[in-house]
């Protein structure tokens, strides 16, 4: 198949800072003087940051693993996750249309795709939010029909609930991956007829991807690297690592590495392809209140949940464990202490409290415990099983 | 029937603490030190013992996969690489054990690599999974944390680093040497045998490729013992196995059973049956979409799940994705559906292959409307002969078998359709 670069390129591409971090990081895992193997990595996590991947990308990539530009191209072009063309602001919907999908309705997830978002592949929505394509396998057959989305699986589809996450999304918000007909994972959707003798032990809410999923809520969000960094536990243990087995080769090699990471590190300060980027991160780090201003909007404290007993706040969209936890740290117990945020105690629940900024607009965390503590359900309380 | 406490992904479906505490509780990482001081033979001869094949879909035996890396390094590394480019079209097995058993892995990785000699192991997950590779990502953080992984891994005195690594997107890569090919940063396509892996494969150092079943089932089959699992299935299909069921069944599923069940039992017990009852089952994939399909009647009258009986049918296990199709079904666009499949993840490194793709999904397009010759079903199946066995790897065969089991059971109702678009007359298949 013809995939060829696009004929608008713009001027230029670096990673964010925490992004060379990951991508630095990510070398790591690679003997010495095999730094090519990063390539997909790395190319993978320019395209999460801009959406698609230019020429100027490609080759800044190339350059950090010192690699010809030639090498870079053909694997951009072999492989087909990578978008080579300007993809939809909010999401580029991946149908699945192999045979397990397209015998369960593949063909009308596409025939929803073409009526409200245009009809061909790859061409964006009049209103540039979106662009759709059918894509091979997507390895989630026994949940057939599905798409990807983002970085998630939306699975067992029925066209009406597909065109409502389509909506949704338009509308800007985010519905919850997974399989949308009560599913939990992959067992069978009238019960289980395995593994149902042991005891619940640490059952979650959703299934490990959705969980994911919800805890980081980056489903469709362009990544800067603060998301979810990349430990390398193995650099703390590089002694005797790895690759060394008994030649002596390695180790010298490993003691080499320092150096190279260092400088393709150096070559990212580098103007000029530095000029387009920053002024992104800047414009992003402009809506965020400084500390101290958080500080002052902080929602009023309780120092003890009220009756001995705190609401669980993870049934709320967007709200995982270490969300909860850190909630609880700051005093807040409870979803009627939620419901009555200010736009101020929104925005510091938006800033002041993790690294997934703006979660708490983004998942409406307000009208959902308004909700909660009503005692209604929301369709997120409903779907989470406990 | 297999039993809850016989299956080793006590986990499968993510219901139960997917944290190290919870896959310790469950059995996992008990006493992995001194199965590794049990020595590298005793592994190997264990794994040789209990029969187990690969599961990635050829059903070489894994232990005598092993014995072939060398013994005594000569100064380069050895490598065990774990294939986790899971896009074999019906199958979504290996996905439920990185995201909700990913210790029965880690811990697989590490004994498998002691065995071989490799102190470094790579998985290489698909780059559309990407939650997949955040949860085994936080597994492997956490076994490192633990000291299970980096030096004097789980104090079994052998140092190992595990690494993931993912894809981006190319079916191809599934096959090992493209595997390899792609880990080092190219294309992913495909190298020349010999030399083979074992003796010239990562970086040009002896290296084994693994599916990540095959290497998710040896703690525990150590643990418990080969005959323990050679007890299950028949001979030479010992074990037991994950079943991904798709299509036309009542409640599709991944689901462990022992190797040699019945198609049948399976779909009865784990799937709710056939939509619309047995009459209604009209063909079935038994083995993901490289394997010719087979028609319902033999499948549910005789067939057993396993390598050497659906080989005898002609087909195969493969990865044990059964897709399952009904009379609904239009069969000849399903297959057409699987050779733009093949057409579009063709490397196009070999000629057969790369032109034979594209010339095959395009009859078989003209099949599916019925706007064809009858003499071209002939030509079609004498195309897919020239295709298969004259490429470098599988991909030519595997485009070529699906239409192979087409046309072998499903002739009339190609030679039918055709036969009534040249009536004029559209009859009840060829309804579209």
């Amino acid at each position: 198949m013809l995939r060829r670069l696009h004929p608008e390129q713009p001027d230029g591409f670096a990673f964010t800072p925490d992004n060379q971090k990951w991508a630095e990081a990510q070398i790591t895992k690679y003997p010495s003087g095999r730094q090519a193997s990063a390539i997909i990595p790395l190319l993978w996590r320019a395209q999460e940051q801009e959406g698609w991947l230019s020429r100027v990308a490609i080759e800044h990539v190339c350059d950090m693993l010192d690699m010809a530009h030639i090498r870079g191209l053909e694997v951009a072009t072999f492989y087909f996750m990578f978008q080579l063309q300007p993809i939809g602001s909010v999401a580029n919907i991946q149908i699945c249309g192999t045979t397990s999908c397209m015998i369960c309705g593949a063909e009308d997830l596409v025939a929803v795709c073409k009526e409200k978002i245009a009809p061909k592949p790859h061409q964006l929505s009049a209103d540039g939010k979106f662009t759709w394509e059918e894509v091979e396998c997507l390895g989630a057959c026994a949940n057939a029909p599905m798409a990807q989305i983002g970085k998630d699986y939306y699975e067992d589809l029925t066209t009406a609930r597909f065109a409502e996450i389509v909506d949704e999304l338009a509308d800007g918000k985010v519905p919850t991956p997974g399989p949308q007909n009560g599913r939990y994972a992959s067992e069978p959707v009238t019960g289980l007829t395995s593994l149902s003798g042991y005891e619940e032990t640490g059952h979650t809410k959703m299934n490990a991807s959705v969980q994911l999923a919800s805890d980081i809520g980056d489903t469709i969000k362009r990544i800067d690297g603060t998301e979810v960094p990349l430990l390398a536990p193995w650099q703390g243990k590089s002694a005797g690592k790895s690759s060394g087995a008994k030649a002596k080769t390695p180790k010298r090699a490993d003691e080499q590495t320092a150096p190279k990471k260092a400088k393709p590190a150096a070559k990212a300060e580098e103007p000029p392809k530095k000029a387009a980027k920053p002024a992104v991160t800047s414009s992003a780090k402009a809506e965020e209140p400084s500390a101290e201003e958080l500080a002052s909007k902080k929602p009023a404290a309780l120092d003890a949940p009220k009756g001995g007993k705190a609401d669980d706040l993870k049934k709320i969209k967007g709200i995982g464990q270490g969300l909860e936890k850190s909630l609880n740290e700051n005093g807040i117990f409870h979803y009627d202490q939620i419901a009555k945020w200010t736009a101020d105690e929104v925005l510091w629940a938006d800033y002041g409290l993790a690294r997934f900024k703006g979660r708490a607009t983004r998942d409406t965390w307000v009208e959902q415990a308004k909700l909660l503590a009503a005692g209604e359900e929301t369709e997120f309380s409903k779907r989470a099983k406990y | 029937m297999l039993s809850d406490s016989d299956r080793i992904f006590t986990n499968l479906y993510g219901m139960h603490d997917r944290t190290l505490s919870g896959a310790k509780a469950r059995g996992h990482w008990d006493g992995t030190a001194g199965l590794i001081k049990k020595g590298r033979n005793w592994i190997i001869d264990e794994m040789k013992a209990s029969g187990l094949r690969g599961r990635g879909g050829a059903g070489f035996p894994t232990g005598l996969k092993w014995s072939f890396m060398p013994k005594e390094s000569d100064g380069r590394p050895a490598y065990l690489v774990v294939n986790a480019d899971e896009s074999e079209p019906g199958t979504c097995k290996d996905r439920e054990i990185m995201r909700h058993d990913p210790h029965t892995l880690i811990e697989g990785c590490l004994i498998a690599s002691f065995a071989m000699n490799a102190n470094a192991c790579y998985i290489y997950i698909r780059g559309e999974y990407i939650r997949e590779k955040e949860a085994l990502q936080n597994a492997i953080d956490e076994a490192y944390e633990a000291g299970l992984l980096g030096k004097n891994a789980a104090k079994s005195g052998w140092d190992f680093d595990l690494y993931l690594h993912h894809g981006a997107g190319a079916y191809i890569c599934g096959e090992e040497t493209a595997l390899l090919e792609s880990l080092e940063g190219k294309k992913g396509m495909p190298r020349m045998k010999p030399p083979f892996p074992a003796g010239a494969g990562l970086y040009g150092c002896p290296t084994t490729v693994n599916n990540v079943e095959s290497i998710a089932v040896v703690p525990t089959i150590l643990r418990r013992g080969a005959e323990w699992f050679a007890g299950f299935g028949r001979a030479n299909n010992t074990g037991t196995k994950l079943f991904a069921i798709s299509g036309h069944v009542n409640a599709p599923c991944v689901v462990e059973e022992e190797m040699s069940i019945s198609f049948e039992e399976l779909i009865d017990r784990h799937c709710g049956g056939i939509r619309g009852g047995w009459d209604n089952l009209k063909a079935v994939i038994p083995g993901g979409s490289s394997v010719p399909c087979l028609p319902g009647k033999i499948m549910k009258e005789e067939c057993i799940m396993d390598f050497d009986w659906l080989r005898e049918q002609r087909s195969g296990l493969g990865t044990a994705a059964v897709i399952v199709m009904d009379q609904s079904t239009d069969i000849i666009k399903a297959i057409w559906r699987l050779s733009a499949f093949y057409k579009h993840e063709s490397c196009g490194q070999c000629t057969p292959c790369r032109e034979g793709t594209g010339w095959m999904m395009r009859v078989m397009d003209r099949l599916v409307k019925g706007d064809a010759e009858p003499e071209e079903i002939d030509m079609l199946l004498d195309v897919t002969k020239q295709v298969e066995g004259h490429t470098i790897c599988a991909l030519g065969d595997a485009a070529a078998w699906p239409i192979q089991g087409l046309i072998r059971h499903f002739r009339d109702e190609i030679e039918d359709r055709i036969k009534a678009k040249r009536t004029g007359r559209a009859s009840a298949v060829a309804a579209e």
